[in-house]
């Protein structure tokens, strides 16, 4: 269980989302993932080990190094980035319970579904509509909130994105105030830029997501409160026409479930 | 997650690329990947940890240390593979909306929506631009960062905690070195391949452009 499984879980949401979705997921993968993986926690990787500090005082060295980094920063990275990927599964989870809904009808032999075969549901793309508007948008509040709540931790805990060269410390059990040297501070501090740079373009990657959303909702109600107002033999155009079926279909579907007639 | 990932997705690539970006493909894999993990990886392993100084002030290997290695040969050549492969990803998400519209509209739009033409032309020749711009650039900071391609035995460093100029020493320098001309060696090639790449695209397509004219011309 790796970051190979988080990339399975979300390739599945990946058919689902908007472009704008799309691009975000391709830069959590490339740009955060597997910069952290393969560069990140190298540099990381012996933080502990290389921190020195100018004192004999056994215990001292401990001692600063927990007192300075409460957290570490590769930890707190994999940590935004498994909150920032779960909301995706709230519309996996969406999707799946949509799909197990199709299936079941159809084994029941139900005429008013429209699939040949059971390959064809699991193989269905559903269109970001209905109940699924609301999962997906919401997901995309929740993953915004995730990272500004952890950009803001970063910035509070360390006391903006530096990382010092020298840190001086007094916790006992050191006898006074002892210079500490941490390791590998300029590449650190590189790389903490570079991981929140790319969190700003996530976030902003998801508000433009979000705006694009809103405006498709408003303009399908507008379009929709328009034809309403036209008389019922009017010729819509084929996109609202092929709209309107597919929520007749899934509505009809779910309908038999609960036992009306469409 | 880790290089395999990327193996995946260059391979992905490699489908709507043209005979040349094959080729960048292939030497990307075997000549810049596979060395990165098989070699360099293991020689850049221990670098902190072996860089040596002659001194027992703590702080002071530290400090030489962050000083003369801001960021590491190993980690720049990291970025530079990911940042140089990106590109590619354009090609891939054009490709991908070409199909999505022949999906929507129900019909055959395109010959074939992975051929390099139109607006995919216009997005292979941006990407190979990228991709060109990506290796400059990283080609620029090594030599800027270390002051050339040469990597030193000994360094003389003065910074605080250290009390006077004191002699550091660098682990495997010759065989750093090595790697680090490998390095540059291949950068350059890519560059060769991806601006040979762009030209013949550029003289096809103005040659196709031209002739097509030629004949409304006749007409």
């Amino acid at each position: 269980m790796d970051w190979g499984a988080l990339h399975t879980i979300l390739g599945g949401v990946n058919k689902h989302s908007t472009s704008i979705g799309k691009i975000w997921l391709t830069v959590l993968f490339i740009f955060r993932i597997m910069i952290l993986v393969v560069a990140a926690e190298k540099v990381w990787g012996d933080e502990q080990k290389d921190f020195v500090c100018n004192t004999l005082q056994p215990g001292c060295r401990n001692v600063c190094y927990d007192h300075f980094f409460p957290i570490s920063h590769i930890r707190l990275w994999a940590l935004q980035l498994i909150f920032v990927s779960t909301p995706a599964l709230l519309v996996a989870m969406h999707v799946a319970y949509r799909r197990h809904e199709k299936k079941r009808q159809f084994r029941k032999g139900n005429q008013k579904c429209e699939y040949k075969d059971i390959e064809e549901i699991r193989r269905q793309r559903f269109h970001i509509e209905g109940s699924l508007w609301w999962t997906y948008t919401s997901s995309i509040f929740f993953r915004l909130i995730f990272e500004a709540v952890f950009m803001y931790a970063f910035y509070f805990m360390y006391d903006g994105f530096r990382m010092p060269r020298l840190m001086k410390c007094s916790a006992w059990p050191c006898p006074n105030t002892v210079d500490c040297f941490v390791s590998r501070p300029t590449e650190k501090t590189v790389f903490t830029i570079f991981m929140i740079a790319v969190s700003s373009i996530c976030i902003l990657l998801n508000v433009a997501e979000l705006c694009y959303l809103l405006t498709k909702f408003f303009l399908r109600r507008s379009k929709k409160a328009g034809n309403s107002k036209q008389q019922p033999n009017h010729e819509n155009k084929e996109e609202t026409k092929q709209n309107e079926m597919n929520e007749l279909i899934s509505d009809s579907c779910q309908n038999t479930v609960i036992g009306f007639s469409s | 997650m880790s290089w395999g990932f990327l193996c995946d997705l260059l391979s992905g690539v490699n489908k709507y690329s043209t005979g040349v970006g094959r080729i960048w493909v292939a030497i990307v894999f075997m000549f810049r990947l596979l060395v990165y993990v098989a070699a360099a990886e293991n020689i850049w392993k221990y670098e902190h940890d072996e860089f040596e100084c002659n001194i027992k002030q703590p702080g002071c290997e530290n400090v030489c240390f962050d000083y003369f290695f801001p960021v590491s040969h190993i980690r720049l050549w990291a970025l530079q593979l990911i940042m140089v492969s990106s590109p590619s990803l354009l090609v891939v998400f054009h490709v991908a909306y070409r199909q999505n519209r022949e999906k929507h509209h129900n019909q055959k739009l395109y010959r074939n929506p992975g051929e390099i033409d139109g607006g995919l032309l216009c997005t292979y020749l941006i990407s190979l631009i990228l991709k060109t711009g990506f290796e400059i650039v990283f080609l620029v900071l090594f030599y800027k960062l270390y002051n050339g391609f040469k990597i030193p035995h000994l360094l003389k460093c003065d910074i605080r905690p250290c009390p006077n100029t004191v002699d550091c020493y660098i682990s495997k320098p010759t065989e750093k070195m090595i790697f680090l001309y490998f390095l540059v060696a291949t950068s350059c090639l890519c560059i060769i391949l991806n601006l040979s790449e762009l030209s013949y695209l550029i003289c096809k397509y103005s040659q196709k452009c031209y002739l097509n004219r030629y004949m409304k011309k006749q007409q």
